[in-house]
């Protein structure tokens, strides 16, 4: 499989029955993901999108088998809802809710190490487009139609900014094995080096674009396991050139606010670590075929 | 969210760090009477913006009597403070903080932020206060302790007995530190705070410990649970722009380059923005629409970005996932029409709808420059701002 979901991933769909989760569920079925239902506290024994609805993820568990889910929670229950997946035994969970206070993610953190790291969930986001294995499964918010089905992963902070890639990508044939939105929050789920990590144990990936952007220190940690772990191509952009320092640009975790956190200090890092960077955010495409072509793989 | 100093100070006061005797002051007359009031021989006269190094930029006056006390609050009162904090614009004076001016042996160093590395919150403290945390960290990184507070058990008593062991504090101050401490890590989490800092934090020459300056900051996404604090904002020490724009669901950050910008999604914004550079223009803005922008938001993006006179032309990028092109391009259609614009305007739409989105542009029969790729729009959107400003010149 790819990375994360494929066909056979059982997704539940936490806030199921409300307005985006409703909307994001039909668009997560008609791409053809295996959705086997949803959580709402209060409506459980209800049909919705021709699937049973649940009060508790455990319940839903129990009856589908499922074994991801995806959190259109809003911000002051999300942090519960999260728990609540990896307490149920869930595999993999997205969270794609913005807004969720920092404290709250800590909390979840900490929470998550109670678990031996083989029953560990993993999970994806806060604030993110979520995960699309494309021709597979989607578990998101982005246009499903711009990735061609492919070979190269694609690992990201930014939403718009993946789908910028993913459609510069497509449009010089380049497909996408699975595409992984970790979220714009300062705390949050799998980082750039996890994913990485997955990516480079998958048969299906040959090389990996990771977009960053300015704030922590997760792609200067990603660049150390490149540069001591990674075996395939690594193709990077860190957005947020023109930022100043101090000011939060959007995403929460958007932010200078100490040494090697710019997006110049970052490309620097990535480029001692030996990961290719695309010199500006309309070269994506480009340098990833030329990073293909130069190591002699088809795209 | 930032508060003033009064406000950090008098918040910290109830988890039982001791402060100076102080009061507020909104006038000359009223900066005497609170003196009066505190009683003593020498106050301390602090103009209350949100920025540190208030000192260095004349906000903070050290006074005997009230004829002191009264030139200095008129002076202070309305004046713009620049520090390397405020950026050039500077931030203005409204509200002053009358204290007892305290005698000291030592100064120190305290703060609390959120550690992204270890995702935990972090105490650094130094014996070295008074000075900027990055000037510590520059000329005296080994007078830093750092802790990290497990989450689930909080501070331990004995962790921060060892910060004021390690500090140099004598044995009679091992407990009041401990308990200021203490008392800051809760405030901090009970309080959705992102940042705690008392610096300095004195040492009195009665050997009292004593809060000297306090700033805090709060998770703006937290203030849903916290109504008390959501209270202590004060637009008047944000940008004008960024307020108008954040009361209306967007995203905004002002910067000094010409060419405003509009765009969905923080990451493709600042991308947009590299790209522009690179190009050799400068934004003028950061502008986030966020998703499920309907045409209504896109005119009040618009209105946002024009509120500052100094915009020679306008880009409009955007990549719907969750947006819709069509709901972008009736709303800039419905800007341009509305609010006159005048300045070149570049737009490029992909996504969700785009069809239907540059159709609404093209039988608009509006002078709307449209762009296919993020290459092109950037390319454009400068080549535009230079033809303006060239003709603007001549």
């Amino acid at each position: 499989m790819a990375i994360l979901i494929d066909q056979h991933t059982k997704v539940l769909i936490q806030g199921f029955t409300g307005r985006i989760g409703t909307f994001h569920g039909k668009e997560m079925i008609d791409y053809g993901t295996t959705v086997v239902g949803g959580v709402t506290p209060g409506k459980g024994g209800s049909i919705h999108l021709d699937r049973p609805v649940f009060n508790t993820v455990k319940g839903a568990v129990e009856e589908t088998g499922a074994d991801a889910s995806i959190i259109f929670v809003p911000p002051p229950f999300a942090a519960d809802s999260i728990m609540e997946a990896a307490d149920a035994g869930i595999k993999y969970c997205v969270c794609i809710t913005d807004g969720i206070p920092a404290q709250d993610m800590i909390r979840v953190k900490r929470f998550m190490r109670r678990y031996r790291a083989e029953n560990r969930m993993i999970l994806t986001g806060p604030n993110c487009a979520g995960t699309i294995s494309p021709g597979k499964a989607m578990m998101g918010i982005m246009p499903g139609s711009i990735y061609r089905p492919g070979r190269v992963g694609i690992v990201g902070r930014s939403g718009t900014l993946g789908y910028e890639a993913a459609s510069q990508m497509n449009a010089l044939g380049i497909g996408v094995s699975t595409s992984v939105g970790i979220g714009g929050d300062p705390i949050n789920g799998f980082s750039f080096k996890d994913v990485l990590a997955l990516f480079e144990e998958d048969p299906e990936t040959d090389a990996v674009m990771m977009i960053g952007e300015i704030g922590g220190p997760q792609e200067a940690d990603a660049a150390q396991f490149v540069r001591d772990h990674m075996t395939k191509p690594v193709i990077a952009y860190v957005a947020g050139l023109s930022a100043p320092k101090g000011r939060r640009m959007g995403h929460a975790g958007a932010i200078i606010s100490a040494f090697g956190e710019s997006a110049q200090e970052k490309v620097e890092i990535l480029k001692e670590a030996g990961v290719t960077v695309a010199p500006n955010p309309s070269s994506l495409g480009q340098t990833v075929l030329e990073t293909l072509t130069t190591c002699g793989i088809a795209a | 969210m930032d508060i003033h100093e009064y406000q950090a100070k008098e918040l910290l006061n109830h988890f039982g760090i001791p402060i100076p005797r102080g009061g507020l002051a909104y006038s000359p007359e009223q900066a005497t009477y609170r003196a009066r009031e505190i009683g003593g021989e020498r106050w301390v006269v602090k103009a209350q913006i949100h920025s540190g190094a208030r000192g260095k930029a004349g906000g903070i006056r050290v006074c005997k009597n009230d004829q002191e006390i009264w030139s200095a609050a008129d002076d202070l009162l309305g004046r713009k403070l620049v520090t390397h904090r405020t950026g050039p614009r500077g931030k203005t004076v409204y509200r002053l903080y009358i204290e007892e001016a305290t005698v000291f042996d030592r100064e120190l160093y305290i703060g609390l932020v959120l550690d992204r590395k270890s995702e935990r919150v972090m105490i650094v403290s130094s014996m070295v206060g008074g000075m900027e945390i990055e000037d510590i960290t520059e000329s005296e990184p080994d007078s830093l302790i750092r802790t990290s507070v497990d989450p689930a058990v909080g501070l331990g008593e004995f962790q921060a007995r060892e910060i004021a062991f390690g500090l140099g504090l004598e044995s009679s101050q091992i407990g009041q530190m401990t308990q200021i401490l203490l008392g800051c890590y809760r405030a901090f989490s009970e309080m959705d705070a992102t940042m705690v800092e008392i610096n300095p934090l004195v040492v009195g020459r009665d050997g009292h410990l004593v809060a000297l300056d306090a700033k805090m900051s709060f998770d703006e996404n937290a203030l849903f649970r916290l109504p008390k604090i959501a209270e202590l904002r004060d637009k008047s020490q944000e940008d004008a722009r960024e307020t108008y724009a954040a009361d209306r669901g967007l995203s905004y950050v002002g910067l000094d380059g010409r060419i405003g910008c509009i765009i969905n999604g923080a990451g493709l914004a600042m991308a947009t923005m590299d790209m522009i550079k690179q190009e050799g223009g400068e934004p003028a803005n950061f502008l986030d629409i966020g998703g499920g922008a309907s045409p209504e938001r896109v005119v009040k993006a618009f209105k946002a970005v024009l509120a500052d006179s100094t915009v020679d032309a306008l880009l409009v990028n955007i990549f719907a996932g969750i947006n819709r092109c069509d709901w972008v391009a009736e709303g800039v259609v419905l800007a341009v029409r509305e609010l006159n614009i005048a300045v070149p305007l570049v737009v490029r739409l992909a996504g969700t709808n785009e069809a239907e989105g540059r159709k609404i542009l093209s039988q608009s029969g509006l002078p709307i420059i449209v762009a296919d790729t993020l290459a092109d729009a950037a390319q454009k959107v400068v080549h535009a701002w230079r033809t303006a400003s060239t003709d603007a010149a001549a």
